[in-house]
């Protein structure tokens, strides 16, 4: 009965006999790397089987964990969102407080390194004008300041206090052009004046041409106004060229950035008149 | 008793195969004989039979003189199978038709058994073309001979004998 089904189908009697001579002859022939061709296609077969049996694992677990397991995920995620920007404004916040106590601990590492009585304050305004360079600040008479006091920060020198109040005080920057401190190229001991030129330079007055200067050298304060103390980087030179009446025309660039100003120490001993070495 | 005589025909055909083995036109033998027989087969009993004979003849034929067992025997399978399903469909007859008909049986037997041995890179046939015609033309030749004779036989016997028996 078995047999005379098998005769109504030929089809499959030969997809048979074709499979039952392919596995013959892989049998007993080799492939290149001498391993039994059977064993090569059966192995080969088999791990394609394995492949697609994986492959339709994971599109399941895919579907499931990407789709259909998704409830919920929109209220997380909103929740994650907002979260998300409470730690984006904290970051902020962070940063800017780790900003100011570094420039807090340079401001204290100046105080401790200068040895002078000062008082630390803090920029609360710009000028209005670009004509006048000054800034405000939060301390006054109230902490002892007084006019003619310098204000100094840890890149360098940042001008004097013109005009106290109570609680603030207005100081000129360097930088304006009315303003002016006795410099001394570190170098050389070469003397000088220091003078703001409106424009964020510095130039330095009143250098003999026949002096040795030369651009990369550092300003100091020299002491003698009477308003900086000695020793008090003002800035570089920038450029050195010929000036009239025999002196030399310098250009400094100030050792502060006027526009990144936030905190200041200002100076409330006031400094000993130096003398010029060569003076009576 | 019709499979038995199909078997018959099948170890004769390669009782004579192999003495004329000698036969032998560049590394081809030139007539086929078990092919011959296969096509027949096929051709009188449809393509399960002509499968059968087919994997049958070709499995001894590779046992007696082939190195790879079942190469021989899946050309000879696909041959005698497709013979038969081309006689269920079509009036294979005349000498033309059958001799039409061995030409493309050679011609398929010699591709697959070729083709596997190339494939496999277990034997090189340089220039085939010419072997393989000559196989096809020779088997087609004989083949025809072959059965119009052993379908002419009988017939003949019958009427010598029916003549002897009006003569008495």
């Amino acid at each position: 009965m078995a047999i005379a089904d098998i005769r109504q189908r030929p089809g499959m009697l030969l997809g048979g006999a074709i499979l039952l001579h392919v596995v013959l002859i892989s049998a007993q022939v080799n492939t290149a790397s001498g391993l039994p061709v059977l064993q090569v296609v059966t192995f080969g077969s088999f791990s394609e089987v394995q492949r697609g049996t994986m492959t339709v694992v994971d599109g399941v677990r895919n579907l499931w964990s990407g789709y259909i397991a998704l409830q919920g995920v929109h209220a997380e995620n909103d929740a994650l969102k907002h979260e998300l920007q409470a730690l984006q404004v904290r970051l902020q916040q962070e940063r800017a407080e780790a900003q100011r106590t570094d420039s807090l601990r340079q401001l204290l590492e100046l105080r401790e390194r200068a040895n002078l009585d000062t008082a630390a304050a803090e920029v609360i305004a710009a000028s209005a004008s670009t004509e006048f360079r000054t800034v405000t600040i939060d301390k006054g008479t109230g902490e002892g300041l007084k006019t003619d006091m310098a204000v100094i920060s840890p890149a360098g020198v940042v001008g004097r206090v013109i005009l106290p109040s109570g609680r603030a005080a207005k100081v000129q920057l360097l930088i304006d052009r009315n303003a002016a401190a006795g410099g001394l190229i570190e170098r050389t001991r070469v003397q000088g004046v220091v003078e703001g030129f409106g424009d964020g330079s510095l130039r330095m007055e009143y250098v003999p041409g026949t002096s040795d200067v030369k651009p990369g050298d550092l300003v100091v304060t020299s002491g003698i106004d009477g308003i900086y103390p000695k020793g008090f980087v003002i800035g570089t030179i920038e450029q050195v060229d010929r000036g009239t009446g025999g002196y030399h025309l310098i250009t400094v660039r100030p050792a502060v950035d006027f526009t990144r100003l936030e905190e200041v120490l200002v100076v409330r001993t006031p400094a000993s008149r130096e003398v010029p070495e060569g003076e009576p | 008793m019709r499979t038995a005589a199909a078997a018959a025909a099948i170890l004769i055909a390669l009782a004579l195969q192999t003495t004329l083995a000698g036969l032998v036109i560049r590394g081809t033998a030139a007539i086929d004989l078990v092919l011959i027989v296969v096509v027949y087969i096929a051709l009188k009993s449809g393509p399960v039979t002509g499968l059968v004979g087919g994997t049958v003849a070709g499995l001894i034929q590779d046992a007696l003189s082939n190195p790879i067992l079942g190469i021989g025997g899946l050309a000879k399978t696909l041959v005698g199978f497709l013979s038969g399903v081309l006689a269920t469909q079509f009036i294979l007859n005349g000498p033309l038709p059958r001799f039409v008909l061995l030409v493309l049986a050679t011609c398929l037997h010699a591709a697959i058994f070729m083709g596997l041995y190339v494939l496999l890179d277990l034997r090189q046939f340089p220039d085939p073309v010419p072997a393989v015609i000559g196989q096809a033309l020779g088997n087609g030749f004989v083949g025809v001979v072959g059965f119009q004779l052993f379908e002419w036989l009988p017939g003949f016997v019958d009427r010598r004998r029916a003549g002897r028996f009006l003569k008495r």
